[in-house]
């Protein structure tokens, strides 16, 4: 993956960067939605910007507050946060070999490593423009994901009860648009369903976030069984891309 | 409390990203790892959805105005609208159907 082919134009490079700032800007700006939607479920504003700093992949960040606002308690949200990064580990496996990072590299690269700065390196040929791809989406995202996330929190805990502004349907929302495109194929429509059901099955009987727990079981029993398709994941088929066009 | 758990949590994050960077791909490129862990997301958010909009915090279930605004949420992402649209529309329409 790293010869770099004669062919490999500057110019190439360039068109990488502005496509990675451009969804770097429309991804980070949203930013401004966990930080409204983290006060709203009681956190407060330090607490809210370490999230985005330390944690840094959506939907975790989205998970362990909606976890915390539905009354679980903070280490069930934890557990969902975990369990919604794993599949981080995945791109990194998919990307080490193209991006090549070792030591020091390696370790700061980990850190923009969530589905965006992975669906705009992982269809690269070369590795310098995988390497542009990964660190202007991730940097640029890392940057503005934390400005937006400080400017949604403390607007957010300027305005008073978040439910006269049906911010905690927010959460919902933003949990849907983060599912919707993962709903491209009739296996994960049918997991969503299952595991939406589950989890409702299971709220009268156990403590608040545990039920989301007990969904990710619908997703171990569905992809151990054999079922006759494909591995899900194709060469061609960069998973963050999905999310990146629901979230831009 | 909270703070441990953030804490945990963050470190957690980033050990799942940095381990994908550093285990050699082989170790977890099994099948059914891969079929899990795509599968994990949406099981994992369908759940957080129902139970973001559809939970009670005593423990119940209600359709109430949250319901109003992710239906709302549905039709802006069936219309391709961006992110902060389908956020911010489904908490306007939520709080418009509690004032009302």
């Amino acid at each position: 993956m790293d010869d770099e082919s004669p062919g490999a134009p500057v110019e190439d490079r360039r068109a990488i960067l502005r496509d990675s700032l451009g969804v770097g800007i429309a991804t980070g700006t949203y930013g401004v939605s966990f930080g409204a939607v983290a006060v709203a479920s009681g956190l407060d504003v330090l607490q809210t910007c370490a999230l985005s700093l330390l944690m840094f992949t959506g939907a975790s960040q989205f998970a362990m507050v909606g976890v915390i606002a539905s009354g679980g308690s903070p280490w069930a949200g934890t557990s969902t946060a975990l369990l919604l990064g794993t599949r981080n580990t995945l791109y990194g496996l998919r990307l080490a070999p193209l991006l090549g990072f070792r030591g020091w590299r390696r370790a700061a690269a980990a850190q923009v490593l969530i589905d965006e700065s992975t669906a705009m390196s992982v269809t690269r040929r070369t590795r310098a423009g995988a390497r542009t791809g990964f660190l202007a989406t991730g940097v640029s995202i890392f940057v503005l994901w934390n400005l937006a996330t400080l400017i949604g929190a403390v607007a957010g805990e300027a305005i008073g009860d978040p439910r006269d502004y049906g911010l905690d349907a927010a959460v919902g929302a933003a949990f849907l648009a983060l599912l919707w495109p993962r709903l491209d194929r009739p296996l994960h429509q049918v997991v969503a369903v299952l595991a939406a059901a589950v989890a409702l099955g299971v709220v009268p009987f156990t403590a608040a976030g545990v039920p989301v727990l007990v969904a990710a079981g619908v997703a171990l029993l569905v992809g151990v069984l054999p079922i006759g398709t494909p591995p899900d994941i194709a060469p061609d088929d960069p998973p963050g891309h999905q999310h990146q066009a629901g979230s831009s | 409390m909270t703070w441990a758990a953030i804490l945990a949590g963050a470190l957690g994050c980033y050990l799942l990203k940095l381990a994908g960077l550093s285990v050699p791909p082989r170790v977890l490129d099994h099948p059914v790892v891969s079929r899990v862990a795509d599968l994990i997301p949406v099981a994992l958010l369908a759940a957080l959805v129902a139970v973001q909009v559809v939970a009670t915090d005593s423990g119940g279930l209600a359709l109430d105005a949250r319901a109003i605004g992710l239906g709302a949420a549905v039709l802006l992402l069936v219309v391709r609208a961006p992110f902060l649209v389908v956020v911010f529309g489904a908490a306007l329409v939520a709080a418009l159907a509690r004032l009302l």
